[in-house]
């Protein structure tokens, strides 16, 4: 039985259910299983994870989908699927189709074998950049023809119209690969209330209950927290965010019922200018945001309304992120404490650098600091003299041996190097880098595919 | 007398490749204002200067008596190549909320 359209609702309930690949899965099944959602959202998609994935993909056809989908889709399937909740979720990544296929697995082995996937695909536009070498990289400046031999992923954030279709065909989950994080919200609001992308009011409404809502308990306490100055009550039991969005735009945020957490014009401001540059102008592939005068007012205990968001018409382009390999970074990490820590780790440092200039390798930067003193801030940070002292090196190459080299000189201080040094650490990671071209729209074609019933 | 922006303000910062965003909201109206006047791009951008070379813009949003400032070219060359241990610079909120300011 497919869940009927309910196209004559005047209001929705959409829960946030995870705003990054690693976050909390029990506060999602709490959400599904107490808030009284309609649709759950999981936005699990980091700028560069659809590159990773890619690369996974090359390498195991059937991979390249979020490796958090298992775990995620197995807890939430026997919460949502009995109480009619559904599941829109960017995890399809670089592999949409495997990750269908997946869920499905997931399904029948729960006992849903009646249950649906709709699958979104287009984003993936690698193909079409290749042939236009001429696009202008909006970080370097430089040509699409600088990376071209090195690129291994090209994908486009697709807007809401791209998923309505999905929504559409009555399946329980919706799978994506890269579109915008707004989008996964404004797509149910689409596909209930008929919105059109003439009403820009109504789009802008949507658009913020989307930003708001797409870092999960961002939204709901969670990194707010400061001890003494800014308290969030029970923050270990923190409880996820959902939004009631009516017809006519009206959006008003609350928190599963129960849980740690709050919600109020603090938290909700905070979560407002998250990764934002300039309010007036946030540009999403549905429209082109202004937030200057949104506000917020509290109705009741963790419930707030969130209005005066704009809009102007959506752009003819998409911001297509570019994932291209860009070498190694080598990592090493070793500890001091006590008397002299921090004179002995300068000195470990120092002749880490020595070592590895003296084996000849070349590396385009070596960074060297102090965690404890200036790891964070650089030169910034205020001189302090701790009582203990950890030695971080990290420096990016074009080879994966001269990489390693930088943990195998930090390790080889365990007996080469000052006194009292523990705590060994090492890693070199392969350089997956990002920039961005945009692609005039009408070369993007979304489309749908079904797995299941 | 001195005050901290920590004393008047709550921040978040996020990134978006080399370019890093805090958020600046102050507690109530004198607090903003007390910003407007001497939280200005000019002062912050001295004070990310080890971390960024800017420039520094800042966007007001009275109606919720915050700031958005925009701080491009972070040193490093961005999250995605970054060697810093906070490829993403979400610790520089408390950068900004250390900086002094003078008390009126």
């Amino acid at each position: 039985m497919k869940r009927s359209k309910n196209k004559n609702r005047n209001k929705i309930r959409i829960g946030g259910g995870a705003g990054f690949s690693g976050d909390r899965v029990d506060s999602a099944v709490e959400l599904a299983a107490k808030a009284e959602i309609d649709y759950i959202i999981l936005e699990c998609l980091a700028e560069r994870t659809v590159a990773l994935g890619n690369l996974i993909k090359t390498r195991e056809p059937e991979k390249g989908y979020s490796d958090t989908l298992p775990a995620r889709i197995r807890a939430l399937l026997p919460v949502c699927l009995p109480k009619g909740v559904r599941i829109i979720s960017n995890m399809g990544s670089a592999n949409p189709l495997a990750a269908a296929q997946r869920t499905y697995e997931i399904a029948r082995e729960l006992g849903f074998p009646e249950m649906g996937v709709a699958v979104v695909l287009g984003d993936n536009v690698l193909d079409i950049i290749k042939n236009k070498p001429e696009l202008i990289l909006l970080e370097s400046g430089e040509t699409l023809e600088s990376i071209l031999p090195r690129i291994i992923s090209a994908n486009a954030y697709m807007g809401a119209d791209a998923i309505v279709p999905a929504l559409e065909t009555g399946q329980e989950v919706v799978l994506t690969g890269r579109v915008a994080d707004p989008s996964l919200f404004l797509a149910p609001m689409l596909h209930e209330f008929n919105w059109s992308y003439n009403d820009y009011k109504l789009l802008a409404q949507g658009t913020v209950a989307g930003h708001l809502l797409e870092c999960a308990g961002q939204l709901t306490g969670g990194y707010f927290a400061d001890p003494g100055i800014k308290n969030v009550p029970d923050l270990a039991r923190l409880g996820f965010p959902y939004a009631d969005v009516t017809k006519k735009g009206e959006v008003t945020l609350g928190k599963t019922p129960d849980t740690g957490g709050r919600l109020d014009v603090m938290t909700c401001t905070e979560q407002l200018l998250y990764e934002i540059h300039d309010p007036s102008r946030y540009i999403t592939p549905d429209c082109v945001l202004d937030i200057t005068d949104v506000q917020f007012r509290q109705k009741a205990r963790d419930y707030v309304s969130a209005f005066g968001a704009i809009a102007l018409p959506r752009t003819d382009s998409y911001k297509v992120s570019v994932g291209y390999m860009d070498g190694y970074i080598g990592e090493g990490q070793i500890s001091y404490g006590g008397p002299n820590a921090i004179t002995r780790a300068h000195l470990a440092g120092k002749i880490v650098i020595e070592r590895l200039k003296n084996r000849n390798f070349d590396y385009l930067e070596i960074h060297k600091d102090f965690i404890g003193i200036d790891s964070l801030h650089g030169k910034a940070s205020p001189l302090s003299e701790p009582y203990e002292v950890r030695l971080r090196l990290a420096a990016r190459c074009r080879d994966k041996i001269a990489a390693n080299a930088v943990g195998e000189e930090v390790e080889a201080l365990l007996t080469n190097g000052p006194a009292g040094g523990g705590g060994f650490f090492r890693q070199t990671k392969e350089l997956v880098a990002i920039q961005s071209v945009l692609l005039p729209r009408h070369l993007i074609k979304p489309n749908i595919h079904i797995i299941g019933k | 007398m001195s005050i901290k922006v920590y004393d008047i303000a709550h921040c978040r910062a996020g990134d978006k490749g080399r370019t890093v965003n805090i958020s600046v909201i102050a507690f109530d109206e004198t607090g903003f204002h007390h910003l407007q006047q001497h939280l200005t791009p000019k002062k912050v951008a001295e004070d990310f200067f080890p971390i960024a070379e800017g420039p520094v813009s800042r966007y007001e949003l009275p109606k919720l008596k915050a700031f958005n400032f925009v701080i491009e070219n972070v040193r490093g060359g961005g999250v995605t190549v970054s060697l810093f241990q906070d490829i993403h610079g979400k610790t520089l909120s408390y950068l900004m909320l250390a900086i002094v300011l003078p008390d009126n």
